[in-house]
């Protein structure tokens, strides 16, 4: 399932804030932000797609950069999240 | 305020050449036109007609017609300076300011310029040394630029001119286009065009058959942080700035043709009309833009201002589609690549003080610089503030504050706020620190550069240059002047006093006039601690207090709103108009050989589809159509780059 995940988020990352540059060497650990990929406004356009596209509602203490600035920071944190109902 | 063109060198069909070169910036001077020839050089000259009517033709030369000058500006304490030659006995012929210039010369050389109060550029021949003198303010109101074509040396006021050269034809400089996709300019000597360069601000050059010297008669300079303050009491420098201020403005008044003020609603544009107005005892007129969108619009406090002050106000709106209807016409008058549409309303608004029949109007430009006024200074202050303690998770919700107009930081967390302002683990100790953030997120719009263009720029590093162009003793200022001095050394001329001052007004036939740059004044604010400046978070304190009698509580008190207009969302608002939609598509962006065409084509769509893009793909719209459209008008579409200089 991480895998999935992973791969939905980083073509999403590749699609929305790479333009399409598959050649860009995205590491899972790789810093968004320190890395230029990421700005304000678009972790608030990750947000959208996670919960899009993952059916998780995010809360404000969510959206930090230990659950979203990194591949595998994301793809962690959605998995996470997907193990516990919504409502919890 | 005028245009003018010339060369030096023995040159065939000079006359023709320098009619054509007038004839392309004739929109800086609708009112007279003229040449003069020697066999050595060339000057000609389009004039606005503002001061001396009827007697300052140019070309101007001496009684003996040994000197003969080509002038573009104003020297505001002409009055003066004149009054002081003929205490000497010096005769004059004409009621010019452009007169004193000859005069002063003939008296001190190439060191007139020292004693000039004024924006301006000029051409000077002197036959007797078989020589031209070049000059332009200390600030970079007034524009000049040149190059070495066959052993000639050409200037003129706008490139456009210098394209009219036999020979001469425009490539785009790909190490400008990095500096302007960094620090959103040129640096100067550097322009976009390759091989055709600016002479900096406070610079004058001879020329002469040995050859072309280069040298600064005046520079920016704060004092050492460690030196006692040059003031202490802040009652005894708000009655000196007052002073300075409203002295600054008064000889900008100077016209013999009526002074109008633009008028954003902010503070400095709001002190600089409240002092004119009461200087005007037949009425000022006031101008300003206003928006659609409620963002951008001050249309409320511009009319509480104009009520105020009793002016006859007039504005013209910027509706959506406006921007991108004018935006051709503004790439050709900036002649560079921009990163904002910023100058497109002021564009519009001179448009409209042309309509008015006015020729001048004062601005508050220079305020921000001058005072610490932008918000940057403020980042930076709470960027120092958070490195302090690394971890806090209290420090960062400062930047919500600085920022109130920027929905994308609204929502975000504390731990985000710290990592986009790069608040975390920074060297406090970067001569860049203030900048840093927004070289770094504007550079982000690189990655739509083509990968040859990439391999052209490799290694190279746009603000690694502009620090190497600080001062030595740039270390020994106070952090506050350190960034101060980027702002007015480097944007001012490069972005602020150039796309958006002096090529949108003059596109209309509209003089500038700037009492925040008054150099008597840069001077004085520079000495002044950093505190009276930046009190706290409060930006510009020290000139609120100098002139909290002039304005409404309402305007004085007012927190600094930038200026700042639609960028890629009006290009799309109101239906794509053909020339974007040609000018961003695959085909001409590969033609162009400067941008990757897939993944423009990929941001192209995500503006149109999502109108709330945030600053960078703002920017990178905004910079590569505009590029697109500088290499249709000056170079044709088809051109590639000119080779990495």
């Amino acid at each position: 399932m991480t895998d999935t995940v992973k791969d939905r988020v980083k073509a999403f990352i590749i699609e929305n804030f790479l333009f399409g540059d598959g050649s860009y060497e995205l590491a899972d650990t790789a810093s968004l932000i320190e890395n230029d990929i990421i700005d304000s406004t678009g972790v608030l356009e990750l947000v959208a797609f996670i919960e899009d596209n993952f059916g998780i509602a995010m809360a404000d203490s969510d959206i930090v950069p230990q659950n979203l600035d990194s591949l595998a920071r994301i793809a962690a944190f959605i998995e996470a999240k997907a193990a516990v109902p919504v409502s919890a | 305020m005028c245009g003018f063109s010339g060369y030096l060198g023995s040159i065939r069909d000079g006359r023709v050449l320098l009619e054509r070169m007038t004839a392309a910036i004739a929109h800086r001077g609708p009112d007279e036109h003229g040449i003069f020839t020697t066999p050595e050089a060339g000057l000609g000259h389009v004039r606005l007609s503002i001061v001396g009517l009827g007697d300052g033709q140019q070309p101007m030369s001496d009684a003996s017609g040994d000197l003969t000058i080509a002038f573009n500006g104003e020297i505001f304490n002409y009055v003066e300076l004149r009054d002081e030659l003929r205490a000497r006995g010096r005769r004059f012929r004409t009621s010019s300011d452009t007169e004193v210039i000859l005069h002063l010369y003939e008296e001190m050389g190439e060191n007139c310029v020292s004693v000039l109060n004024g924006d301006f550029a000029f051409a000077l021949w002197d036959a007797r040394r078989r020589r031209i003198m070049l000059a332009r303010d200390r600030m970079g109101v007034r524009p000049l630029f040149y190059t070495m074509h066959g052993g000639t040396l050409y200037f003129a006021s706008e490139i456009k001119a210098l394209l009219e050269v036999p020979g001469l034809s425009a490539a785009l400089d790909p190490i400008a286009l990095d500096q302007i996709f960094t620090i959103w300019a040129p640096i100067a000597p550097r322009t976009p065009f390759r091989d055709i360069h600016e002479l900096e601000p406070a610079h004058v050059m001879i020329a002469d058959q040995s050859g072309v010297t280069t040298r600064a008669y005046w520079c920016l300079q704060y004092p050492d942080r460690d030196q006692p303050p040059a003031y202490t009491d802040e009652r005894q420098a708000a009655e000196e700035l007052r002073a300075l201020l409203t002295d600054a403005t008064r000889i900008r008044m100077r016209a013999d043709v009526p002074v109008g003020a633009y008028l954003s609603g902010g503070l400095d544009s709001s002190i600089v009309s409240a002092l004119a107005a009461g200087m005007t005892p037949q009425g000022l007129r006031t101008f300003s833009v206003t928006f659609d969108s409620a963002e951008h619009d001050e249309s409320a406090f511009q009319e509480e201002m104009a009520t105020a002050l009793g002016t006859r106000h007039g504005a013209v709106a910027c509706r959506g589609g406006d921007i991108a209807r004018v935006f051709p016409d503004v790439i050709r008058f900036t002649e560079r690549p921009v990163i904002r549409t910023a100058p497109a309303p002021l564009y519009q608004l001179s448009g409209l003080v042309r309509e008015a029949g006015l020729k001048v109007v004062l601005t508050g430009e220079g305020a921000d610089e001058v005072f610490a006024g932008y918000d940057i200074f403020k980042e930076a202050r709470v960027r120092r503030f958070c490195g302090r303690q690394p971890g806090s998770h209290i420090r960062p919700h400062l930047f919500r504050k600085l920022y109130p107009y920027l929905p994308g930081l609204k929502q975000q967390s504390a731990e985000y706020l710290a990592a986009f302002f790069g608040a975390g683990d920074v060297s406090l100790d970067d001569p860049l620190f203030s900048h840093r953030p927004r070289f770094k997120g504007t550079a982000a719009t690189k990655m739509f550069f083509s990968g040859d263009l990439r391999a052209e720029l490799e290694g190279y590093d746009a603000a690694d240059e502009l620090m190497s162009r600080l001062p030595g003793d740039f270390a020994r200022w106070h952090t506050l002047h350190q960034a101060q001095y980027i702002e007015a050394r480097f944007l001012l001329p490069g972005y602020i006093l150039s796309s958006q001052g002096d090529r949108m007004a003059m596109a209309h036939g509209i003089e500038g006039r700037f009492p925040f740059l008054d150099h008597r004044l840069v001077e004085f604010a520079a000495g002044l601690p950093p505190e009276m400046k930046l009190k706290g978070l409060t930006e510009k304190h020290i000139l609120r207090e100098a002139t909290k009698d002039l304005l409404p509580p309402a305007i004085g008190k007012r927190t600094k709103q930038p200026y700042r207009a639609p960028d890629s969302h009006a290009f799309s608002g109101a239906g794509e108009l053909d020339y974007v939609r040609e000018a961003m598509s695959e085909d001409a962006i590969a033609a162009g050989g400067l941008f990757n065409a897939r993944a423009v084509s990929k941001l192209h769509e995500k503006c149109r589809s999502r109108p709330a893009s945030g600053f960078r793909d703002n920017a990178a719209f905004v910079g590569i159509l505009s590029t697109q459209l500088w290499l249709q008008t000056f170079t044709g579409s088809r051109l590639r780059t000119a080779d990495a200089a």
